[in-house]
């Protein structure tokens, strides 16, 4: 606490002395604990590498309120220069046309050069337009992959599986040496949004949602997303898979006390789980079904990315436009990767942190950027759809009665559809 | 304490305050004003001058009630992308998506037995405990200083000590129940879920509950006590019969109190239960109004919910006033 306290005071000192000269820029995000006070770092960090801006990051608390309050300070014309939107908030702020200058408009007006293909390919496509313009500037990045508790796999003598066929055939040996053989921390993001990557199947109308708003309609009724989901419940049912509840954290613990074998969660979570796992554990992707055709391709990411509020001189924009340089510089990149557990976005960031050697010393680290290179598919960039906060809202809710066996498989699939076309729907309306 | 002139209720809700105001310093040692001071009447000699002591208050009551409230209902009508650029007329198309959806009805069906749950077993359990401590004798101040400390805990620390013993893996509760063959199961199961909410939501309200019950029970005059001692032997019939009818506006305001408590301040509790992902949880309409419009980012819809609310909450003010106030005699 005190240390935070310090470096904001630190920050705030450092922006009240250069603000007489420089242009001052604001940063809001919804990151807290260890995570904030690596933003605070890296915001220092810029301003003690140039005199011309000083940027002041804020905390808005989650992510859901960082972009509650981002969107009410633009109504009212106090906006932030730079908002961080989470990947589910993503549509609401691309389609909110005039809100944002796209960031590779920024970053070219203000004279430097833009490479798309220096970032990393599961990235590239999340925060860009359909022409693959970058409209947000990817910042903190994660993917999904499934932990590995190394002491279960010993005791029953099994191997981690790539697919969910090798999980099924392990899953009674790893049960019957006394532990739960999955638990997972995010069905919607795991199980759902990235089912649809890893497994190269559409997830929705108008290409995923990217080409249009008008009549965009949710896929989720998809035979092998109900498959997936069929077996999930006949997993649980058999002792192969437990379910504590749509909060993160309750399903975590099992895995962090040593109890459950496989843990889906971030690449992101990698920091805190050194600290708070009571025994060896490894990671690797997250499995895919060898019985869907053209499966294995890569995750798309998860995490958030800063976006340009629009409404400010070119002064200020110019101010933002070197922060996203510097903060894509290799050396940051491999920083925050360090710092966080959050994934290197560029491919020049990987190879320091490979030349370094940070992956032979920390394997785990290295998870996430592996899958997210992965040769994509046609379904693997991302997705683009409005009101998606409130459709994974309706995802949790059934995806909860199914496990507590208040709905089938079948129906809850079809109550998500016909809600969540309903949303999309609604939103094309305000949006258009 | 009567002054005969006065008919409204609202004027009768003052007075009522006046003597809840007098038990609660009682309680403390304090002296309380005699009935007949308060009757006095006292003219400005401006007519102005009352306005104008009343304008901070009623500029507060402005642009933190009304103001928001006009918003509210203007942008009920509208379809609008959340950062302003084009809100559409829809009439009354928000209100009936709302009111036709099912979900939203099985969320109002649970907010009303939510607070009829925990209003009742909240006054209840404040009332008997009030009693109780009454009757106590040697070290009563104990007894009391203990029971109404508890409202000296800040609602969020309550919300998630509460939480802690319904914890899944740690929760002394769960494990207690596990004892007798019940797994509760918070955040996965519908019934248990609310169960744990019910009994946090009721936990936190108590103590405010006996404080008010056992200041009113004190501003009972001992005679009144030992006249109805010596005419009814049965303790239970005189609580029934003396005590509860002059307990009465202490009670119908503590009624009020409760039912707006379970309505709109259980959002703390809820919000701490649910672990900021309602899923299959049950939820109150309140909450509902949060997650549409503050992380669903859809002003039109949460709108129109939080008119809704605000007009569930009017008419239930009414019928309050109206149907239940009527059989509450103040002294």
């Amino acid at each position: 606490m005190f240390k935070k306290i310090s470096l904001a005071a630190i920050t705030l000192a450092f922006s009240a002395t250069s603000s007489l000269a420089a242009t001052n820029i604001t940063w809001w995000h919804g990151m807290a604990g260890r995570n904030g006070e690596v933003i605070n770092e890296i915001s220092q960090k810029f301003n003690e590498a140039q005199s011309a801006c000083a940027l002041t990051p804020v905390s808005k608390g989650t992510y859901e309120e960082a972009l509650a309050s981002g969107i009410a300070a633009f109504r009212s014309g106090e906006q932030p220069n730079i908002l961080q939107v989470f990947d589910a908030g993503a549509a609401t702020i691309i389609n909110a046309k005039g809100a944002v200058v796209p960031a590779e408009d920024l970053i070219i007006k203000a004279g430097h050069n833009f490479d798309r293909n220096a970032f990393i390919d599961g990235v590239r496509y999340f925060y860009a337009d359909s022409e693959g313009k970058f409209v947000g500037m990817p910042f903190n990045s994660s993917a999904p992959i499934m932990y590995v508790n190394d002491e279960a796999l010993k005791k029953a003598g099994v191997e981690a599986p790539k697919t969910w066929e090798e999980f099924e055939a392990a899953a009674p040996k790893l049960k019957a040496a006394g532990y739960i053989p999955l638990v997972q921390s995010q069905l919607t993001w795991q199980f759902t949004e990235n089912f649809f990557s890893r497994n190269n199947i559409q997830f929705a109308t108008n290409n995923n949602g990217y080409d249009s708003v008008v009549d965009t309609k949710l896929k989720v009724t998809d035979p092998n997303l109900i498959m997936m989901f069929d077996k999930l419940k006949a997993w649980k049912d058999e002792g192969y898979f437990a379910f504590y509840g749509a909060g993160w954290n309750d399903n975590q613990k099992v895995f962090e006390e040593g109890k459950a074998a496989f843990w889906i969660g971030s690449s992101g979570s990698f920091g805190g789980l050194q600290k708070t796992a009571q025994m060896p554990f490894s990671a690797t992707f997250l499995p895919y079904w060898n019985a869907i055709e053209g499966a294995g391709t890569n995750s798309f990411i998860g995490g958030a990315a800063l976006f340009a509020m629009s409404g400010k001189t070119d002064e200020e924009n110019k101010c933002v436009a070197d922060f996203f340089q510097f903060l894509t510089s290799p050396e940051i990149q491999y920083f925050y990767h360090k710092a966080t557990g959050y994934v290197a976005i560029t491919k020049a960031a990987y190879e320091l942190a490979q030349k370094d050697g940070y992956y032979k010393e920390k394997p785990v680290a290295e998870v996430g950027i592996k899958q997210l290179i992965l040769p994509a598919g046609d379904w693997s960039k991302g997705y683009r759809l409005g009101f998606y906060p409130q459709i994974r809202e309706i995802m949790e809710r059934e995806y909860g009665r199914i496990f507590s066996g208040e709905t089938t498989v079948k129906d809850a699939f079809d109550t998500i559809e016909k809600e969540g076309n309903d949303l999309l729907a609604r939103f094309a309306k305000t949006a258009g | 304490m009567t002054t005969g002139t006065e008919s409204l209720p609202a004027l009768r809700g003052g007075t009522a305050t006046d003597g809840r105001r007098s038990g609660v310093l009682r309680l403390f040692g304090g002296k309380a004003k005699g009935g007949e001071e308060a009757a006095k009447r006292v003219q400005f000699s401006s007519p102005y001058l009352p306005y104008l002591f009343l304008a901070p208050q009623l500029a507060i009551i402005f642009v933190f009630f009304y103001w928001p409230s006009i918003q509210a209902i203007q942008s009920s009508f509208y379809l609008e992308d959340p950062f302003g650029f084009g809100s559409t007329f829809v009439g009354m198309a928000n209100y009936t998506d709302v009111l036709t959806s099912g979900e939203y009805l099985g969320i109002a069906r649970f907010t009303a037995i939510f607070t009829a749950l925990v209003t009742f077993f909240a006054l209840s359990i404040g009332l008997l405990l009030a009693v109780k401590a009454d009757g106590v004798i040697r070290g009563n101040a104990t007894y009391k200083t203990l029971l109404i400390w508890v409202y000296a805990i800040a609602p969020p620390v309550a919300g998630l000590i509460g939480m802690m013993f319904f914890d899944q893996h740690i929760g002394p509760i769960v494990e207690l129940a596990r004892w007798f063959g019940w797994e509760i199961k918070v955040g996965i199961n519908y019934f248990d879920t609310a169960f744990a909410m019910i009994v946090v939501s009721v936990w936190k309200q108590i103590p405010y509950n006996f404080i008010f019950f056992l200041s009113g029970l004190q501003g009972i005059p001992v005679a009144v006590r030992e006249a109805a001692a010596m005419d009814c032997r049965s303790g239970f019939r005189r609580f029934w019969t003396v005590i509860l009818p002059l307990l009465a506006p202490t009670a119908f305001f503590l009624l009020i109190i409760n039912v707006t408590y379970a309505l709109f301040d259980t959002f703390g509790v809820i919000d701490v239960m649910v672990k900021d992902k309602a899923a299959n949880n049950p939820i109150t309409l309140v909450y509902k109004v949060y997650m549409d419009g503050f992380r669903g980012n859809d002003l039109g819809g949460s709108s129109a919910q939080s008119v809704i609310l605000m007009l569930i909450v009017f008419v239930l003010t009414i019928f309050q006033f109206r149907f239940i106030e009527r059989r509450v005699h103040y002294n």
